[in-house]
């Protein structure tokens, strides 16, 4: 009995002395970047252990997936009822996933996100769903010797090419007679490339893949008389041979730039390094053109949000307030390269302080960046457009398959009932 | 008619010959640029492909591409789980499949032509048509754990397995076989007393190598395979299949020797069972003009 007594004690007082550790409510949370570049799950993996380490009421744990098959096992988890606390989430697909109720808007004020790249904010009916550590721009590669050779004038933020000016640089490089072709669009990467950089294209021309005034038709903006203009324009480019078209080999969108096949490159600052590294103080990233209504950039990358289905929302919630301080920024910015969400952050980088290797990118992304159309149907409307851009470079008709576009992109929010806006 | 000079025969042998190295050329040359291109460089891949280089192991060669396999996925767990979970289905499936068949073949049982006739109509029944209802199904079927009984398959090897152990194309092809073989065994096995079951596992078994291979090997390939039932079940990234895994190398830069390296180690188990299997695999094509 006194043995019995002695057992029971020892149980209750180390019951009793784990309490506070078993306290800890587990928090889930899902991230693309399994296989991806191991710096980046290293700073989750940082930033993670550091919040589980700097409080007792919330513990995360992280499970990655492949980015291309990550989508798809979010939609399944929502079927099965199985999503996590925390997700993160591509900036357009988000609106899809908040109207579809797989995600709840953010329990935070959004002052506290007051100084960040507006790309990095998902909104969806007025209310922010997602916050991101980082954004992405797209800038015109070129090197600063080919142009001085050829008369070309560099230009600026202040002073972009406008369309006369930027077609007949590309006429002027491909009469030189030194390049494979004057630009690379990289026409072989057939997926979210498509709308992430050419929408901005024809939103510089003054069209647009729907109607943002309403978001209830795509009728008018993507095939009105400025769509048809930059149509005409995108596929003069494959006629006149100015650019590869879309039986580009990835290999030649790959290696093309660096060994002088191509003399421009429409490209990402995630691909800035290797260029820089080969060309040194000659190589430029220069601002998009100025079609007419503007020059126009793409925004928003992933962002973190929180699960509709989360029992834990305060929870997730405090970890993105943490997650997003301008230090974590920074380190996944000097991890990945990507440019963080705040000038402060900027500051704290090694690429995007002022003077940095990529800080042009900072700049385009804060004066240049449109998000892609905010709406639910952006899903469906980005494979219409980028099939229709790719049939147009193919020779199709310009205004017949803009037409057919619109047609779908318009008949989809009518079966959607106007997705909810 | 007048008999073929040993020229003449030299010729036609040599011409026969000519066109199967042709052939067979065709069919190994994707296998030969995989292997290859697994010892190079992404950059040098890339540019080697416009040459007959692609074919040939020069240039910077190393097996780099291997170790930084294994540095960006679990390559090891992934083949693990996939022979696993394929093994065991397959090895269920034919258990179960060639019963069915032998029941179908032999057995007189009221509405059994109706019923081979529904299996069958199940072939033009793609997975991705049934998969959402498959997964709220599973989603809500018990197990009995350690922890007693939970609710939900998902995250498992069995929820990989169990909607996989019958299939009606391997049914079907026990059903073919079973229908070619002579009705004296059967007869001849009951005179002598052998109950059904008896006849099947010790008369008609034994004789259906051709077909067990040929079902092996198919359901083999379906399941080694599989990517969308996977994804949709394994959250967890213990039990994620090879092909899930090869979405780990597809990044916004894919580095395309990884890509050939990853996918040299996951064609290795497939090669081998194919092997292993090949002589009654290609009787059994041969003999019942299957086309697999």
């Amino acid at each position: 009995m006194g043995r019995f007594a002695k057992l029971t004690g020892i149980l209750a007082l180390t019951t009793a002395l784990a309490g506070p550790a078993l306290a800890a409510t587990e928090l889930s949370m899902w991230y693309h970047g399994a296989g991806g570049d191991s710096a980046e799950r290293d700073t989750f993996a940082r930033i993670i252990k550091e919040f589980n380490e700097s409080q007792s009421d919330w513990e995360v744990k992280l499970q990655a997936f492949p980015q291309i098959a990550y989508n798809d096992a979010i939609t399944a988890a929502a079927v099965a009822g199985k999503l996590p606390d925390i997700i993160d989430v591509d900036g357009p697909i988000m609106p899809n996933w908040a109207w579809s109720k797989y995600m709840q808007p953010l329990p935070i004020p959004e002052e506290k996100f007051a100084k960040f790249l507006p790309g990095t904010l998902g909104h969806w009916d007025g209310k922010l769903y997602s916050v991101g550590l980082w954004d992405a721009a797209v800038a015109m590669y070129a090197r600063k010797s080919v142009l001085e050779e050829n008369g070309i004038r560099i230009p600026t933020l202040d002073k972009p090419w406008t369309l006369e000016e930027f077609d007949a640089a590309l006429v002027k490089l491909k009469d030189s007679g030194k390049f494979d072709y004057p630009l690379d669009l990289a026409m072989n990467d057939k997926g979210e490339w498509y709308p992430y950089a050419f929408s901005p294209f024809l939103q510089s021309f003054g069209g647009d893949i729907v109607d943002r005034s309403t978001y209830k038709t795509a009728e008018g903006a993507l095939n009105g008389e400025a769509a048809v203009k930059f149509g005409n324009w995108w596929q003069s480019l494959f006629e006149r041979k100015l650019a590869p078209g879309t039986s580009q080999d990835t290999a030649d969108h790959d290696t093309g730039f660096l060994e002088g096949k191509y003399a421009l490159q429409w490209n990402g600052n995630w691909a800035a390094l290797k260029p820089l590294d080969k060309f040194g103080d000659d190589m430029l990233f220069l601002p998009a053109p100025d079609f007419g209504h503007g020059p126009k950039i793409g925004a928003a990358s992933w962002q973190l949000g929180i699960s509709a289905s989360s029992e834990h929302a305060d929870g997730a919630a405090k970890f993105i307030e943490f997650a997003t301080q301008d230090k974590y920024l920074a380190a996944f910015s000097n991890a990945i390269g990507l440019i963080p969400a705040t000038a402060e952050a900027a500051q704290m980088t090694e690429n995007y302080k002022d003077g940095g290797k990529l800080a042009v990118f900072y700049d385009l992304s804060a004066k240049q960046a449109l998000v892609r159309p905010v709406t639910p149907g952006y899903v469906f409307a980005a494979k219409e457009f980028r099939k229709a851009l790719s049939d147009i470079a193919d020779g199709a008709d310009v205004q017949d398959t803009l037409d057919a576009a619109a047609d779908a992109i318009t008949a989809d929010i009518e079966k959607n009932s106007g997705y909810g806006h | 008619m007048p008999s073929r000079t040993p020229e003449t025969r030299a010729t036609s042998l040599f011409m026969r010959y000519a066109i199967l190295v042709l052939v067979a050329l065709i069919f190994v040359f994707p296998l030969v640029f995989m292997l290859v291109s697994s010892l190079k460089p992404s950059m040098q891949l890339l540019s080697d492909t416009s040459s007959i280089r692609a074919f040939l192991p020069v240039g910077d060669i190393s097996l780099d591409n291997y170790t930084a396999s294994f540095a960006r996925a679990p390559v090891a767990l992934f083949i693990f789980n996939s022979i696993f979970v394929t093994s065991v289905t397959v090895v269920l499936n034919l258990v179960i499949c060639s019963m069915a068949g032998f029941s179908f073949a032999f057995l007189d049982w009221k509405g059994k032509d109706v019923m081979l006739s529904i299996v069958i109509a199940t072939l033009i029944v793609p997975l991705e048509t049934i998969a959402i209802p498959l997964l709220l199904v599973v989603n809500n079927l018990p197990w009995i754990g350690a922890d007693g009984i939970e609710w939900g398959w998902l995250n498992s090897y069995r929820v990989q397995i169990v909607p996989f152990l019958s299939d009606a194309l391997t049914v079907f092809l026990f059903v073919q076989y079973f229908r070619d073989l002579p009705r004296d065994l059967i007869e001849a096995a009951r005179i002598d007393g052998a109950s059904w079951f008896q006849i099947y596992a010790k008369v008609i078994m034994p004789i259906s190598g051709p077909v067990i291979a040929t079902a092996a090997i198919l359901r083999f390939l379906a399941m080694y395979n599989q990517y969308l039932w996977p994804l949709m079940v394994t959250q967890s990234e213990q039990y994620r299949p090879v092909m899930v895994g090869l979405q780990y190398f597809f990044q916004l830069n894919t580095d395309w020797g990884q890509v050939m390296a990853y996918l040299s180690m996951i064609t290795v188990p497939v090669l081998a069972f194919y092997l292993a299997l090949q002589r009654a695999f290609i009787t059994s094509i041969a003999s019942t003009g299957i086309k697999g």
